[in-house]
């Protein structure tokens, strides 16, 4: 698997004139990397994972999959929002094997040992998932977290070549999200799955990935390219280690530079006291 | 603090009673209660009007006397012949316009290209008030049945359309999306998401047009036919037997409640699934 974006630009066409989202952005994605892209709000991060995914063209450059072009969405890119978008009317064992009832997705388990198998992965990935006990629940009986799982779940059932999840665990409190993040740690080792991650955390952006994509602020171009030398088993204990803290700070500092600072703000602070 | 603001300060801050509280839930027995209160009041005010001396019974007759003319109506075949022929047409004209709506209202919802073609022009026909189109239905189709439920068709499908078109389009697009990056091709994005999601909400609006359904009919019913329930209705009138009118009138209303009723416990079982305010 190698993914590649060559030049990628997107701009908005408003009525009040043309807004650049993107300037040229190149970077590829090898296979098993799990790359975090971070930046300052409305940097065009999450524009970019859309490009991806082909919801949305760009206005100029390309994205290659395997050396294809990439022209709209399919199901070699999975996706993953902050916004669960279970299907409602389907349980969590349907949501999740929703993909194998797709014409596209038949052409590759064509025999009925094919489909059992995939079957097979699916209830795996629930139960590692901690959703034993709710295959037949339906979406709006379950906590935010479990949702995501099943989410998550649904996306890796598909098997993708890449993964893109667009702040996933942002509507999560502190302690789920936590969990959740030690899931996907375990899964992308397990799966050996390609992940692109967009997240405003820095913490999660290090503790989660094996590289990190910095933006500068709209219109987003690469700041840096962060490796990130731990290896496939982490633990909370990094988290405190000072390699770890020294990663955090560094990005912290970037991020902190690339927000537009208000120069007014100390005098419009004092009118607001007075 | 004022002694009146003090008082209005603690007024706001005590237990509120529910009765009033904006979007507040009530008990089971309360609204089942204030349930039969309505209807209680509507039939008490009946009672009360048609003793009086200066109403003339012949237009309010009491409950009495309609509920005496209800029982000789039972055995009156003419009851059940009309009930049958108007229920009969309401369901022909309404599952033909379902029938035709259901389609044309998802294509406009998931393509532009549809909505744009089709969405103006259902706007304009929806504003022909539709009686106003009797005289040319009489010419096209006679004056039989074919003209009656086609005024039912007439008068449901131009509203129904409209209204699936926007359950479509009311679909939250990430589902759509979601969907497409599993895989799913266009027909798949129509059929096993757009159409699902929409489902509740298009059985409400074939709910709600049901009722329209049952307004043409009456209104089809008083220009030319031999039997049915608003055919009935006028020819009573013109007797002057308002008793007979009344328990007609109840009758509808019951006909209307029980289908309105059996859609509601239809939603609320085949789409658990969804929110409780899109059953």
């Amino acid at each position: 698997m190698k993914l590649e974006v060559r030049q990628l630009e997107k701009v908005y066409r408003g009525r009040k004139g043309d807004v650049p989202a993107l300037c040229p952005l190149s970077f590829s994605v090898g296979s098993g990397e799990f790359v975090s892209l971070v930046g300052p709000s409305g940097c065009g991060k999450s524009t970019t994972l859309y490009l991806i995914a082909g919801l949305e063209q760009p206005s100029a450059g390309e994205i290659l999959l395997d050396d294809e072009t990439v022209g709209g969405p399919g199901h070699d890119r999975g996706m993953v929002c902050q916004s669960y978008n279970l299907f409602p009317w389907l349980t969590v064992l349907e949501n999740a094997r929703f993909s194998f009832d797709l014409e596209d997705n038949r052409d590759y388990s064509r025999t009925e040992g094919e489909v059992m198998t995939r079957v097979g992965r699916v209830y795996s990935l629930l139960d590692l998932m901690g959703l034993q006990n709710f295959y037949q629940a339906y979406p709006r009986e379950l906590s935010g977290g479990m949702k995501q799982r099943v989410a998550i779940a649904r996306a890796l059932a598909n098997q993708p070549k890449v993964l893109l999840m667009d702040e996933p665990f942002g509507a999560l409190d502190a302690q789920t999200r936590e969990e959740m993040q030690d899931l996907l740690l375990l899964l992308s080792r397990h799966e050996k799955t390609t992940i692109l991650f967009v997240t405003h955390d820095v913490e999660e952006a290090v503790y989660l990935s094996t590289r990190i994509l910095v933006f500068s602020s709209r219109p987003g171009r690469l700041l840096e390219d962060i490796p990130i030398p731990f290896g496939a088993d982490r633990s909370l204990e990094i988290k405190l280690s000072p390699e770890f803290l020294r990663l955090k700070r560094r990005l912290l500092d970037l991020l902190h530079h690339e927000q537009a600072t208000n120069s007014n703000r100390d005098a419009l602070l004092r009118k607001l006291v007075q | 603090m004022s002694r009146a603001a003090s008082c209005r300060a603690r007024r706001r801050n005590s237990v509120r009673s529910p009765w009033l509280e904006v979007r507040g839930e009530l008990p089971p027995w309360a609204y089942k209660g204030l349930v039969a209160l309505g209807f209680a009041s509507l039939f008490f005010g009946w009672w009360w009007l048609s003793g009086q001396s200066w109403i003339n019974p012949v237009f309010v007759p009491t409950p009495a006397k309609v509920w005496h003319t209800a029982q000789e109506f039972l055995h009156d075949e003419n009851l059940w012949l009309d009930i049958k022929s108007s229920v009969a047409r309401v369901t022909a004209g309404f599952l033909l316009s379902a029938a035709v709506a259901l389609p044309v209202g998802i294509f406009m919802g998931a393509f532009k290209v549809c909505e744009g073609l089709l969405q103006p022009l259902t706007e304009y026909v929806r504003y022909i008030p539709v009686p106003a189109l009797i005289p040319l239905l009489m010419l096209f189709f006679g004056i039989g049945e074919a003209a009656k439920i086609m005024l039912i068709f007439v008068g449901v499908f131009f509203q129904l359309v409209l209204m699936i078109a926007d359950e479509i389009r009311r679909v939250p697009h990430e589902l759509v999306q979601v969907s497409q990056t599993l895989g799913a091709r266009r027909g798949e994005v129509v059929r096993l998401v757009l159409f699902r999601a929409a489902l509740p909400g298009i059985f409400d609006a074939l709910r709600l047009c049901n009722g329209w359904a049952w307004t043409y009919l009456v209104v089809a019913e008083l220009i030319a036919a031999n039997e049915g329930m608003g055919y009935r209705i006028l020819k009573f009138s013109r007797f002057l037997q308002t008793p007979k009118i009344f328990v007609y009138l109840i009758l509808l209303g019951v006909i209307g409640l029980a289908l309105d009723f059996a859609f509601r416990k239809f939603n609320r079982r085949v789409f658990h699934w969804a929110d409780a305010t899109k059953r």
